[in-house]
């Protein structure tokens, strides 16, 4: 029985329903009872993921708990749903970071509380939904979806300037997706069915390919953000509350990267290749521009969240270089290129989440993010360092730290394209050393600043269970990245066997 | 050509005509204010129209009259729409007009006439019971409007809207004039053959466009879209839910008898002038929509803009572009219920609340309703899952299956300027802090509606199927 438990679409829809059940719950008088609704929902969520995971069969590459149902006849848009090793990672990282947010804001939301936790709910659903989506409509629709609990909660649970930057995070993402919106409807129209991977194995000819490169670059490269688009997520973060933030760096970012992975490369293969030198350039200036401009931050989520884009420069960098490896047979360091990619995806998850649950929990103390108004916290919270400490030197790369070994696997394979693309992405290491220990430094050390950080408290339990959990994930696949590795190596060796061949003529595709 | 009457093709049009004398009877010997049984019979009068209607949705197509009534799948769907979206509006409209002290009558019967006028000409089959039908449906929405005889800016728009439909009406007729001189018959299945054998006359094409001119004026498409907001932000507010939402179903079943039945084997004559109308429309609705403070005229000038993306889809021509816009006109009509219903929810006995920033504070102290709202928007601005997101994927993938991408790209990329006026509707409710909670209708009769009403946006929005459907074997059972 519990073989045929559609696992994905529970993944969905329970939080799903369970945000559907606590929205009525507003008032004071069922705040505990819709706090631990949503942590139940959340937590049977994560249970339900994990299970998935220990079902998984990491040893092939093809799809599995396929979900296939018709949904809608008349456009041939079906309700399916499926998973491989690039969507399972994120879907689990999907449910254990809206636990974690989950947790966090237990007690700290003073404004409609039940409102804040179903919105989280329904995102998590929905993002599930992205990862899960097998045809293309039913995955733009939860790709679309999405950005409305994410507009409520910044809009409502905000800073002072959270109109302006929610409406410009809706618009900007929204504007990225229409284009999406044309491809993907281009592309359905060709292939006869909205099917992702049968678009996968389409021949498309250069000039369309060239097109339809550009419509799905606007859409991800606006989500990952890449730069030159990439200010909607300074402010977006800064306005944010911390969950909005936590989840907005850890798993929304991931969907921008994720799209370049299932939909950009494989369909159109050819002019990713045409484009691979701007597009690693561009992830280059990500790296490099964007860690100077974290550097002259003055307020600490400015600071993550230009962190932020630079790392997410480097996945989008080990995406592209893959192109060029592949064109001189380096098909192994190709894989390694991928899987460092993905690596950095989920590793970020983790430390961008931290960083900003961080920040969180400074900010609920002293509500401000102003590096100057802090200084030798580490005096009054010690516990609290520590964490802090290990999540900034995971931001930096250090080795023995998840966000190490994505960076690592990705400078690697970039060294056999070009010493010079590798020595600028290695700057990253210096810089994000640079920004996030000098803050750490500056916020941290020193004597205490003033009588405000003297009345500072350490972490509560609560805090503390949420910053273990978030340590040990950063530091074991920091140490022993291996299972990682081996459930997301089929999908990508298949992806680079079948799926990054020229698509100009039906030769070379695997069906 | 003496065909035997057969009064099953016609039936509900009697009934709903017999139904009309006996609640016009009915209603002189009423005593109650509140009108109660009027308003029961009116409604249980749409009940068995309906009943009726899908009764004959078996029927593929059967003509009558000497070929000028027809009654096919198209003319059904399309009544059944119409149906339904009456129901709900006259729902909505009880509380409103029993505080403006409208609670009469005619309110009922002129919408039950308005209905019979659509239903003649959903299913006609000749121009000139469409213009019958045309004018009675007109004639009862300029009398419906001027209801509210002690409001000057209702008496204003109740004259406007009769010169500018009189003005509409005109071009229409005077385009039939000239297709009935050339071709030399009334009937729309005549003009097809004419047309099928014979090149279009320069004439012809003349007639043409005034047709085309009067069709674009009765939707309010710009360049002929100067009387639309006016009329809608004078009429009370019920009134203009009703006028905004169900007459589009019958004009769109006027536009496909005329444009398709009439001219289909002339589409190049008629396709390419929709499609700059349509254009139009959708650039400047969506871009005056953006600086409207008030939110009936904003709703106003984006339903200009849906009319635009509704007529990119008649002017492809085909039968699925048609289907497509058949969806778009029944979707858009219960959209633009549920937004006009939010002003009719907000209005007092005092004062009509139609400012956007009248809604600050909902989100705070009427949460429900702040969400059951931002359905509306949400659906509006084409987001998923609302439904108001199929319908524009179907008009713009048929754009793309028909060649005309760059025409898509222009269209989409005005949704997202769209997208920025909804969001202030949400932004207001939700975003901006209030002291004090907005004005909200007692009625509970117009809350169950009003949620019931959004919340099938929703529902619909996940299986939009339950609708398309319907469209789609409209036209497949034509061809």
């Amino acid at each position: 029985m519990l073989e045929n438990l559609p696992i994905l679409s529970l993944l969905i829809w329970l939080p799903i329903i369970g945000a559907g059940v606590i929205i009525f719950g507003s008032g004071q008088k069922y705040k505990q009872l819709t706090q631990w609704i949503a942590l139940i929902t959340a937590a049977v969520t994560f249970v339900l993921s994990l299970w998935a995971l220990n079902e998984f069969d990491s040893s092939r590459y093809y799809l599995q708990f396929v979900e296939d149902k018709s949904w809608i006849d008349s456009l041939s848009i079906r309700y399916s749903l499926a998973v491989d090793g690039i969507s399972l990672p994120l879907i689990v990282l999907t449910s254990l970071m809206t636990l974690i947010v989950i947790i966090s804001s237990w007690n700290n939301i003073k404004l409609r509380a039940s409102h804040y936790l179903a919105a989280f709910l329904v995102m998590c659903g929905l993002m599930n939904g992205v990862f899960a989506a097998t045809d293309a409509i039913l995955f733009y629709v939860m790709w679309e979806a999405m950005l409305i609990p994410m507009f409520l909660i910044i809009g409502i649970w905000g800073g002072p300037n959270r109109i302006y930057a929610t409406l410009k995070f809706f618009i900007y993402t929204f504007f990225g997706s229409v284009f999406l919106l044309i491809a993907l409807i281009y592309l359905g129209n060709q292939a006869d069915s909205f099917n992702i991977f049968n678009m996968h194995s389409m021949v498309i000819d250069a000039e369309v390919q060239l097109l339809l490169f550009f419509a799905f670059l606007i859409a991800f490269a606006i989500k990952v953000p890449m730069w030159p688009v990439h200010t909607w997520l300074p402010d977006a973060h800064v306005q944010a509350p911390t969950g909005g933030s936590v989840i907005l760096a850890a798993i929304m970012l991931k969907m921008g990267t994720y799209g370049f992975l299932r939909f950009m490369l494989p369909i159109v293969p050819d002019a990713s290749l045409e484009m691979a030198n701007m597009m690693i350039v561009l992830s280059l200036i990500a790296v490099a521009y964007i860690g100077f401009v974290a550097l002259a931050q003055s307020d600490m989520k400015k600071l993550i969240a230009y962190s932020s884009i630079a790392h997410m420069g480097f996945v989008t960098l080990g995406l592209f270089i893959s192109f060029a490896l592949i064109a001189d047979n380096h098909l192994d360091a190709a894989v390694m290129g991928i899987q460092g990619a993905l690596i950095q995806m989920i590793s970020h998850g983790f430390i961008s989440g931290a960083l900003f649950l961080s920040i969180g929990v400074l900010y609920d103390r002293m509500h401000s993010r102003e590096i100057k108004d802090y200084g030798g916290v580490v005096n009054k919270m010690p516990q609290f360092a520590l964490f802090f400490m290990i999540f900034a030197m995971a931001n930096s790369g250090l080795p023995g730290t998840s966000g190490f070994v994505g960076e690592f696997m990705v400078i690697l394979s970039s060294f056999q394209v070009s010493f010079w693309i590798a020595a600028v992405s290695g700057l990253t290491l210096i810089l994000a050393a640079a920004y996030t220990l000098w803050m750490y430094k500056r916020v941290m050390f020193g004597d205490v600043a003033n009588e405000k950080v003297a009345a500072l408290e350490d972490l509560t339990m609560r805090e503390t269970i949420v910053f273990i959990v978030l340590a040990v994930m950063v530091m074991l696949f920091g140490l022993w990245p291996a299972p990682l590795l081996d459930i997301m190596a089929p999908s990508v060796q298949h992806l680079i066997d079948c799926n990054l061949v020229s698509k100009l003529t039906p030769e070379g595709m695997c069906s | 050509m003496t065909d035997p009457v057969n009064f099953s093709i016609i039936s509900s049009e009697i009934f709903l005509l017999v139904a009309l004398c006996i609640i016009m009877i009915v209603d002189l010997f009423q005593r109650d204010k509140e009108r109660k049984l009027t308003f029961m019979l009116t409604q249980i009068s749409f009940v068995v129209l309906f009943i009726i209607g899908v009764q004959n949705l078996g029927v593929a197509r059967e003509v009558a009259y000497s070929g000028h009534w027809v009654l096919d799948q198209f003319g059904t769907v399309l009544k059944l729409a119409i149906y339904v979206t009456a129901f709900i509006s006259l729902l909505y409209a009880r509380p409103f007009i029993r505080e403006r002290n409208l609670m009469r009558g005619e309110y009922y019967l002129l919408t039950l006439f308005s209905v019979l006028g659509m239903m003649i000409m959903v299913s006609s089959g000749s121009l000139l019971v469409i213009y019958l039908g045309l004018e009675l449906l007109s004639l009862s929405l300029y009398a419906l409007v001027s209801l509210q005889r002690d409001s000057n800016a209702a008496s204003e728009a109740a004259v406007k809207y009769f010169v500018m439909g009189g003005l509409a009406s005109g071009f229409l007729l005077y385009g039939i004039s000239l297709v009935y001189g050339m071709s030399g018959s009334i009937l729309i299945a005549d003009i097809n053959q004419y047309l099928a054998n014979n090149d279009s006359s320069l004439m012809i094409k003349f007639g043409l466009v005034f047709i085309v001119v009067g069709i674009a004026f009765k939707f309010g498409a710009a360049p002929f879209h100067m009387w639309l907001p006016d009329i809608y932000h004078g009429s009370p507010s019920s009134i203009t839910a009703y006028i905004s939402s169900v007459p589009k179903i019958a004009a769109f079943g006027m536009a496909f008898r005329i444009l398709e039945g009439a001219f289909g084997n002339n589409t190049a004559d008629w396709a390419s002038m929709i499609m700059i109308v349509a254009m139009l429309s959708v650039v400047l609705g969506n871009i005056i929509a953006l600086v409207q403070s008030n939110l009936k005229r904003m709703l106003s000038y984006s339903a200009i803009a849906h009319i635009g993306y509704f007529l990119l889809g008649v002017s492809v021509g085909t039968d699925q572009a048609f289907a497509a816009s058949m969806f778009y006109i029944i979707v858009y009509a219960l959209m633009t219920l549920a937004g006009f219903g939010i002003i009719i929810f907000m209005s007092s006995e005092q004062k009509d609340y139609q400012q956007i920033s009248d809604l600050r504070g909902m989100g705070r102290y009427h949460p429900w309703y702040a969400l059951m709202f931002s359905l509306v928007m949400i659906s509006m601005a084409g987001i998923p899952p609302c439904i108001g997101f199929w319908p524009k994927l179907e008009i713009f993938r048929i754009l793309v299956t028909n060649g005309y991408v760059f025409e898509a790209v222009v269209a989409i990329a005005f949704s997202v300027v769209g997208l920025v006026y909804y969001l202030k509707v949400i932004k207001e409710m939700f975003f901006v802090d209030a002291t004090e909670s907005p004005n909200v209708s007692t009625s509970r009769s117009l809350k169950i509606a009003l949620s019931v009403n959004c919340l099938l946006l929703l529902m619909f929005g996940l299986m939009p199927d339950s609708i398309y459907q319907y469209c789609l074997s409209a036209f497949a059972s034509l061809s």
